[in-house]
């Protein structure tokens, strides 16, 4: 099935740290919002696992930041961009299994050091870039395109 | 296979009664590090773990996962109760460990073929 979309549409959440209750429901408003259009389920799947990965990281180590997406007839972007630490190293950051994430967030299963390569993994092109002490900006594409395999 | 007959034979616990079981299972996967089924679990299989925070079900929900397992005896939290209701999860209890569920879910499913 191949979504018909005619037009950019573009949209933002604001991603809050410290309740992890609420973490997923930005990926899951972009789910819902693709899926209505009519989007490849496993398409969907790639953007929510990435755009899931992303809403985490924000969570955990930046507090707070926001999720943009656009969608267009060829692609859809997803662009998360905090304001927290930023990250010194990112060849390093990019690396499974490294991680710094603290204890208690261990303890919750998270920080095996695969969010960023499973962000990559599932996007046809990721870019991060990052300042220390100003923040971090992950953007990952994934395309729309007929040419399936081809195109990854 | 029918996830209601993989409840009845490993006696698991539904602890959500809103979430049917009569979906398909094509399979287990194994994991506390919530990234590492992000990237490995496949779509529709059972997930057996140990963790019960509330994350546990937007992971289910994004993989398409079958089902969640909580091992060892251990209850989800009250949110993550709430929240698999919410999403239509199944959360299954067990006293069993993760490695006897799995050693007997492996079982059920290879000699359906299912799991090789
Ligand atoms: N938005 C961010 N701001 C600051 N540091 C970050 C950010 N995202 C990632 N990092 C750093 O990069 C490391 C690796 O991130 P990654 O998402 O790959 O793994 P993780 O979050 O530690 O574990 P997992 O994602 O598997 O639960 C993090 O431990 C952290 O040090
Ligand atoms: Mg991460």
């Amino acid at each position: 099935m191949k979504a018909k979309i005619d037009r950019t549409y573009e949209g933002s959440f604001h991603i809050v740290g410290g309740d992890f209750s609420r973490a997923g429901e930005a990926s899951t408003e972009l789910k819902t919002i693709l899926l209505r259009m009519g989007m490849d389920e496993e398409i969907v799947r790639r953007v929510a696992i990435a755009t899931f990965e992303a809403e985490m990281n924000i969570m955990i180590y930046a507090t707070a930041g926001i999720l943009r997406y656009t969608i267009t007839p060829e692609e859809i972007r997803v662009v998360a961009e905090d304001m927290g630490p930023g990250i010194e190293d990112i060849e390093l950051a990019m690396q499974e299994g490294y991680s710094t994430a603290p204890d208690w967030v261990r303890e919750m299963g998270w920080g095996a050091g695969m969010g960023l390569p499973n962000m990559k993994k599932n996007s046809d092109v990721f870019r991060i870039e990052s300042v220390v002490g100003e923040g971090t900006t992950v953007e990952m594409t994934i395309r729309l395109g007929d040419c399936g395999e081809e195109s990854r | 296979m029918k996830l209601k007959e993989i409840v009845e034979i490993l006696s698991l616990k539904p602890l959500v009664p809103s979430a049917g079981l009569e979906r398909e299972v094509s399979g287990g996967y194994v994991g506390d590090l919530l990234s590492d089924v992000m990237a490995n679990a496949g779509e529709g299989n059972i997930w057996i773990t140990l963790q019960t925070h509330v994350n546990i079900v937007a992971v289910a929900v994004f993989k398409n996962l079958s089902a969640i397992v909580t091992v060892n005896g251990r209850m989800p939290d009250a949110d993550t109760m709430e929240k698999a209701a919410e999403e239509n999860i199944p959360i299954l209890l067990t006293g069993k460990s993760a490695f006897e569920t799995a050693g007997k879910l492996y079982q059920i499913l290879n000699a359906k073929g299912i799991q090789d």
